[in-house]
């Protein structure tokens, strides 16, 4: 019963300063929850602050009013006890403990128990699965099944450096802002598989409650069912290198005919640049899109001059294999050219087959062999890259 | 060396020493090797200070102001590994150097020239730590470890020399570290004063018997680890790359086999010791002592089974992360009892409050948050939340901060008059308190708000909602960091003169080492004490 009435006086309080963080722009607890698991782990943790605050103050109150009463200074004479003594003693001195096991195991403990398996409970009535992939430093997002299946993009960091060299004012979602957010239908069920190319990174958005690492190698789960449209903002938080604070995490959830319309709009897009693939580019086309595709993707480790940051980003300018051919006499794809490294991957260069369409790659191609003083003057047609698929 | 005739020759023999560097270098007394273990550790935490503070001044403001992201990266695993392995656990066993022989009536160390090794090897490790640092500036490397101080593979597969660097140093470490806990084990069970059973015994020594075990059973786990990760970075082996049938998580498992222990490893020597300034500023026989060693047993062997908590977010199985979750938190109960023994042997005693007394009741305080947000943190499901973000932080903060340099430092108040014969200032012991205690919180406290507003932690840069914390935070760290100084003053000024202490130090200090004068002798117990 008074545990009820402290949770009551405990959720008020919480909502209080949740007001006052909504004027103040203070965060004095966990962001508004939209999906059932942020709702649990939020309530949750409330009580469990409840109760550790509650422990505290009995605790702390029992040593103060001794630290007060049992001093020296106001003539207090020691006790000579080690122990307790009587029965009655022994039985006192162990119900504190009682009160502790049925906090840890039944007052925490079932609550925690339930939390657990709705985290774990990723596949049921899960109406669509999106594949998160982490890498050094963004993240990319592929659709796997439904309407939306096929689609796929990379999401990265468009705070300008100009911010974050203090040379610009901040804008209003500094370093939690992408080109392309992860857009998905509210009130679905979505089952999220993780995975990563590089090292550890873990996908985290607050409201949502839920962060799962992204593995090199293996798969990881979690699941989120947004319950209100809007834009979620989280990063990752995983020691990923020296990008680890610049890859955020935008979500946008969309109700379900804005979301339909927004898969829609992705697949005529998708058509259209694979339409595009088949034509023949001019210069200032592949240079135009590729200088575009070189600044979202490449510049973090090759640098916007394309010096890169040796030993472990190697320059482009003046590069044995930007400066070399890419096919052979017969056409063919020679090995450890520059249209191999960057399809294929190589060590921590990785593969951009799978994140890049055909003209982006073409184009970007072609954008490094004739900029930072590279003259190859040679083009790459989209045509080119899509006979290597 | 039980026989009770007083060898008064050799005595005199061996109490000639060589002076100036060599006396230091060769030494094989167990004080003077404590004295090391001190200064070194002293050092290393303003040196561990002072990269933190670095990091503070870049997190003052949004934006990157006084350094690159890589070198950030560098500073926050480089200060992790100096408080941890080179001024908290050197301060612990600097303690038992001094201490032990003193408390259990031994002449010396069990094994005075392995002593001398292990603090030897700790000067080496500490520059392979931070030379990479300097050949940066030389053009050699990239720089140090910038992988934290947790060595996360495949981030430290990927890293530059600075990780090779520190693995080995982590291995001198380790070595150090193995070697002073065999030293403390075969001391407390062949040396203690006859009449001295284990459960006679001052329980500073049970505390660090508990943590000479965890050394010795976690060390080795993870010198295994990170010799792993150097194959794996040079010698093609594939033991945390899924490609060559490894897995990453594999070295979280190994590495936190480790980590966890290593918390207690840094607890049980403070909590050893603080039940001996409770009862000297008390005036009060410890409460509950049998149940304080059980107490360290249940903790010492539950932390070896709990260490997967660190890692809930790898996706580990249903079944594991109930069976962690619960072994975490059945932790609090021991810990409880201590907190249980500690308030009652205040309880109803005649309390005076100098600086060791101030020390210990903030040292309480501050880290019965530490413990109760880690019950929280046991919580799998909110965990996902709290995980690596700056809650976190604070967290571990309240327990190794508060709860292991503050307690250090009790420690150096309640015994510094002992070892040195000297009172330190005790208005200056004060100022140092309540700046400490009040800077730590203004330093921490907010650091609990921003991990729950979504702040991670180990990011060189910041969104703008979390600005006005992190001001504040950067405030107190400053002011938390140049309060030390007066510390170091204070310290400087006992060992250098200063009003005489008396052998028993405190108005009741109980124990073999208050029978000895201050300073005590350079061979302590000429004559064996008998205990009744």
């Amino acid at each position: 019963m008074v545990f009820r009435f402290l949770q009551k006086i405990g959720m008020v309080l919480m909502l209080a300063a949740w007001s006052f963080a909504a004027h103040a722009e203070y965060a004095w607890n966990f962001p508004k929850p939209v999906t059932p698991m942020a709702a649990d782990t939020l309530h949750v943790h409330n009580k469990f602050m409840i109760i550790i605050m509650v422990i505290f103050v009995v605790v702390l109150g029992i040593m103060i009013y001794s630290i007060y009463k049992h001093r020296k200074s106001k003539g207090h004479q020691p006790a000579s006890f080690t122990g307790p003594s009587t029965k009655a003693q022994v039985f006192w001195t162990l119900v504190p403990f009682a009160i502790l096991l049925y906090i840890d195991f039944i007052l925490m403990g079932i609550p925690a128990y339930h939390s657990v398996l709705l985290m774990q409970d990723t596949k049921n009535d899960a109406e669509m699965v999106i594949k998160v992939t982490g890498s050094q430093w963004r993240w990319q997002y592929e659709y796997m099944d439904g309407e939306a299946k096929g689609i796929k993009f990379v999401s990265n960091l468009t705070t300008p450096q100009e911010q974050i060299e203090n040379a610009a004012d901040k804008g209003e979602h500094y370093l939690l802002e992408v080109d392309n957010p992860l857009v998905l239908p509210t009130d679905k069920k979505v089952r999220i598989l993780l995975t990563a190319n590089d090292v550890i990174h873990t996908w985290w958005v607050p409201a949502f409650g839920s962060a799962r690492d992204a593995i090199p190698g293996f798969l990881r789960e979690t699941w989120v069912k947004i319950e209100e449209p809007g834009t979620y903002r989280g990063q990752c938080k995983e020691l990923c290198g020296k990008g680890h604070g610049f890859m955020p995490v935008v979500v946008e959830a969309k109700p379900e005919a804005e979301y339909n319309a927004w898969v829609a709009e992705q697949h005529a897009k998708m058509s259209a640049a694979s339409a595009d693939a088949g034509k023949e580019w001019t210069k200032e086309e592949l240079m135009t899109q590729g200088e575009a595709v070189y600044k979202a993707n490449c510049a973090v480790c090759h640098q916007a001059d394309g010096k890169g940051l040796p030993p472990t980003f190697p320059p482009l300018a003046d590069s044995k294999i930007v400066n070399s051919p890419n096919f052979d006499a017969e056409g063919k794809l020679m090995t450890d050219s520059h249209v191999d490294r960057v399809f294929n991957g190589k060590n921590m260069m990785p593969a951009w087959k799978g994140t890049l369409s055909d003209s982006d790659i073409a184009a970007v191609v072609t954008y490094e062999r004739n900029a930072f003083g590279n003259h190859m003057d040679d083009l790459v047609q989209p045509s080119q890259i899509k006979a290597l698929r | 060396m039980s026989t009770a005739t007083a060898t008064h020759h050799q005595d005199d023999h061996h109490a000639e020493h060589p002076t100036g560097i060599m006396r230091w270098l060769t030494t094989t007394n167990h004080k003077d090797i404590g004295t090391m273990y001190l200064t070194f550790s002293l050092i290393m935490f303003l040196l561990g200070g002072l990269l933190i503070l670095a990091v503070r001044a870049e997190l003052f403001q949004p934006g990157m102001q006084v350094m690159q992201p890589e070198f950030f990266n560098q500073l926050i695993g480089v200060h992790a590994l100096i408080m941890i392995f080179a001024a908290l656990m050197p301060a612990a066993t600097g303690f038992a150097n001094w201490m032990l022989p003193l408390q259990l009536g031994a002449p010396d160390m069990a094994l005075p020239r392995l002593n001398n090794w292990g603090f030897w090897l700790l000067p080496p490790a500490a520059i392979l730590l931070l030379a990479p640092f300097v050949l940066a500036l030389l053009g050699i490397g990239d720089g140090a470890v910038a992988t934290g101080w947790t060595f996360y593979a495949p981030l430290s597969v990927q890293g530059g020399i600075g990780t090779d660097f520190a693995i080995f140093s982590v291995h001198l470490l380790g070595i150090s570290s193995v070697m002073g806990s065999i030293n403390v084990l075969v001391t407390i069970f062949n040396m203690r004063a006859p009449g001295m059973t284990l459960m006679k015994m001052p329980i500073f020594a049970w505390g660090w018997m508990i943590t000479a075990f965890l050394l010795i059973a976690t060390i080795p786990v993870l010198a295994g680890g990170v010799t792993m990760l150097l194959t794996d970075r040079h010698f093609g082996t594939h033991f945390f790359d899924a490609a060559g049938g490894g897995d990453p998580i594999l070295f979280q498992h190994l590495f936190w086999f480790f980590g966890h222990p290593e918390v207690y490893i840094v607890l049980l020597p403070v909590w050893g010791l603080i039940p001996h300034i409770l009862t000297t500023f008390s005036r009060k026989p410890t409460y509950g002592y049998k149940a304080q060693v059980y107490s360290f047993w249940a903790i010492g062997i539950l932390s070896v089974v709990v260490w997967a908590h660190h890692f809930f977010t790898v996706g580990l199985p249903t079944p594991a992360l109930l069976y962690f979750m619960y072994s975490t938190m059945s932790i609090s109960l021991p810990l409880a009892v201590l907190f249980f023994c500690w308030i009652a042997t205040m309880w109803r005693g005649s309390m005076t409050f100098e600086t060791p007394m101030l020390f210990t009741v903030g040292w309480i305080i501050l880290f019965g948050i530490g413990g109760l947000t880690g019950l929280v943190l046991a919580d799998v499901a909110a965990d996902a939340q709290y995980h690596h973000s700056y809650f976190v932080v604070a967290h571990f903060h309240y327990t190794l901060f508060a709860g292991g340099i503050m307690g250090i430092m009790a420690g150096v108040y309640y015994w510094l008059p002992k070892m040195t014969g000297h009172m330190y200032n005790e208005k200056l012991g004060k100022l140092h308190f309540w700046l400490t205690t009040i800077a730590f919180n203004v330093t921490f406290i907010p650091q609990f708000f921003l991990g729950l507003a979504g702040m991670p932690r180990r990011i060189p840069d910041y969104a703008l909602q979390f600005s006005e914390f992190n001001m504040i935070s950067t405030v107190g760290a400053f002011v938390l960091g140049l309060s030390q100084l007066i510390f170091v003053y204070n310290v400087i000024r006992t060992v250098r003169g200063g009003e005489k202490a008396t052998d028993k130090v405190w108005e009741s200090s109980v124990g073999l080492e208050w029978t000895l004068p201050s300073p005590p002798p350079y061979h302590s117990f000429s004559e064996q004490p008998v205990i009744k």
